[in-house]
């Protein structure tokens, strides 16, 4: 077929052109603030918030129906409500990045702020907020269980749990959400994420436990390379010098390397 | 004003858009119009940096669109209506896009208004939406910043007729207000009834562009006789060429010539007209032939 183009001989403009105007620029306050409000703005998202109070008060509920008098304290419920925190956040994470993928939003989203790793960053802050809020509300939950449970079981109210404690717990939540947001920026799918993400925390160590058991050379350099195993360690030890840096080699190799990648292909990635 | 410079994207190695360059006016709504798979979304997702151009350019008032810092006040984009969560209701769609792009509050609301879509309808979720109701959502969120330039595509897919009307009433009134339309479509009705400037795009090439009238104009004249051999003969005698259509003949001459010609040699005409887009037509329905399922329906 041969081309037939017809050149426009006179143009009936029917208009002049519009003034450019002075357009405000997006400032990052306002991207963090709208990705906030993404998070929870759908009923999947509102129940996922929710879900993080209603689970912090079951797992008080059955911290006091359930545990021996003697082991009623603070850290109980501290590591009770731990326990539903440590499935959620990552899960939030994880969905405000892929939804823009899964649900195709980001076709709008990366319309409006065509650089992309604005948007990003501001889901990582949203989502740095959204946990270090939620030990807030968590810990107030289980303060509440505290004095409750001593006082239904007759025990002085006991406050085991030091501000230096409760900051490394909430680092190590913030590190797991942080893993569930590489995750979904890596692989911007929800369904992929979440697997992954369920490997990581719940396989994965099992078979590096394995690993370490039947090949010596592994059990010595595991400490180092080992995440789960590092953040592990912000629950309940003593921190020292070397297992936080132990925590910075496998987090580089867990989460700054994974991330990076994604954050490439982020940049790159056609948006269908 | 939309200035698309030989723009080219492969994947592979398939070439989705092969060399394309046209512009679109402003004060003009210009149609994009191609058979499905042509490249025109790949094209228009390339003008907003969804997808990396391989090599060309497309720039929007001198500008690439990546380099926009708040392309919402520029550029309205509606890239496909589908493509919003279902857990969002209409209104916070359009709330989310007037924060994002720092806009008084009260737009929201003019923007349900002008698209009619009422306030029960704005507090439905998305999933509950029919793909006419999506397209309306969907053109409110491309007006939003009160741009200059508009990116649609397939916006009318799903609209009932009178919905068509009223599109083509708003982005008639947009360019007329000086504004810049181009909106894409894979069918030829629509894009004649909306479209001043028509630019057709197949296999990833432009096939064809120019304003609505030099196209259709372009088309010869449709001459119907009981006689066509005797006419055809006639034409040939007179130095006309023509091809042979359903029960008349096709000729590039206009119906003036053709009438005399006919005059002449006596034969009685049952109609007689300009081919108004007949050729447009004929061309669009080779294009999409290649890719046609049903075989040659065309």
């Amino acid at each position: 077929m041969t081309a037939t183009t017809v050149q426009p001989t006179t143009l009936p403009t029917t208009a002049t052109a519009r003034e450019r105007k002075v357009v405000p620029p997006i400032g990052m306050g306002r991207i963090v603030g709208v990705e906030l409000r993404k998070m929870f703005d759908t009923r999947a998202g509102f129940w996922m918030l929710m879900s993080i109070a209603i689970l912090s008060v079951l797992a008080t509920g059955a911290a006091i129906l359930f545990a021996p008098d003697a082991d009623i304290d603070f850290e109980l419920f501290g590591s009770a409500i731990g326990v539903p925190m440590s499935v959620i956040l990552p899960m939030i994470a994880i969905l405000s990045v892929t939804g823009e993928y899964t649900q195709r939003t980001g076709l709008t989203t990366y319309t409006m702020i065509p650089r992309r790793g604005r948007t990003i960053a501001a889901k990582g802050i949203a989502a740095v907020l959204v946990g270090v809020v939620s030990m807030f509300v968590a810990l107030g939950i289980g303060a509440l269980g505290n004095i409750l449970g001593s006082a239904i079981v007759g025990v002085p109210t006991d406050w085991n749990i030091s501000v230096t404690e409760f900051s490394q717990i909430v680092l190590a939540q913030v590190l797991g959400m942080t893993i569930g947001f590489m995750l979904g920026v890596l692989l911007r799918s929800s369904a992929a994420a979440i697997v992954t993400y369920f490997v990581y925390s719940l396989v994965l160590p099992g078979l590096l436990m394995l690993l370490a058991g039947l090949q010596s050379w592994f059990a010595d350099i595991q400490p180092w390379v080992d995440f789960n195993m590092a953040t592990s360690r912000l629950f309940d030890q003593t921190m020292t010098g070397e297992y936080w840096a132990q925590l910075g080699t496998s987090g580089l190799i867990w989460l700054v390397a994974p991330l990076a990648v994604g954050l490439a292909l982020v940049m790159r990635s056609e948006v269908k | 004003m939309i200035t698309v410079e030989s723009l080219t994207r492969k994947y592979g190695g398939f070439t989705a858009v092969d060399d394309v360059t046209f512009t679109a006016r402003p004060g003009r709504v210009t149609g994009f119009l191609g058979p499905n798979g042509a490249g025109k979304s790949t094209t228009m997702r390339i003008m907003v940096g969804l997808t990396p151009a391989t090599s060309g350019s497309a720039l929007i008032d001198g500008a690439r669109f990546v380099d926009l810092t708040n392309p919402g006040h520029e550029v309205g984009v509606l890239l496909d209506a589908s493509a919003q969560h279902a857990g969002r209701t209409g209104r916070e769609i359009l709330t989310i896009a007037q924060r994002t792009m720092g806009l008084p509050k009260g737009r929201v609301d003019e923007m349900l208004d002008l698209v009619s879509l009422t306030p029960q309808e704005a507090g439905r979720r998305v999933r509950n939406y029919s793909l006419g109701m999506r397209q309306r959502l969907g053109i409110a969120a491309a007006l939003i910043g009160d741009p200059r330039v508009l990116i649609l595509d397939e916006p009318a897919n799903g609209l009932d007729p009178a919905g068509i009307r009223w599109m083509r009433d708003l982005l008639r009134d947009f360019a007329q207000r000086g504004g810049t339309v181009l909106l894409s479509s894979h069918l030829l009705h629509e894009i004649e009834v909306i479209a001043d400037d028509i630019v057709v795009i197949g296999h990833g090439r432009i096939v064809a562009q120019g304003t609505k009238a030099e196209l259709l104009a372009g088309a010869g004249t449709l001459v119907r006789t009981p006689d066509a051999e005797v006419l055809g003969r006639a034409l040939a005698a007179a130095g006309v060429s023509c091809s042979a259509v359903d029960g008349g003949l096709r000729t590039d001459a206009t119906p003036d010539l053709v009438g005399r010609v006919a005059l002449g040699a006596g034969v009685p005409l049952t109609e007689l007209r300009s081919g108004d887009g007949a050729g447009l037509e004929d061309m669009f329905l080779e294009l999409t032939s290649d890719t046609q399922r049903e075989g040659a329906a065309a």
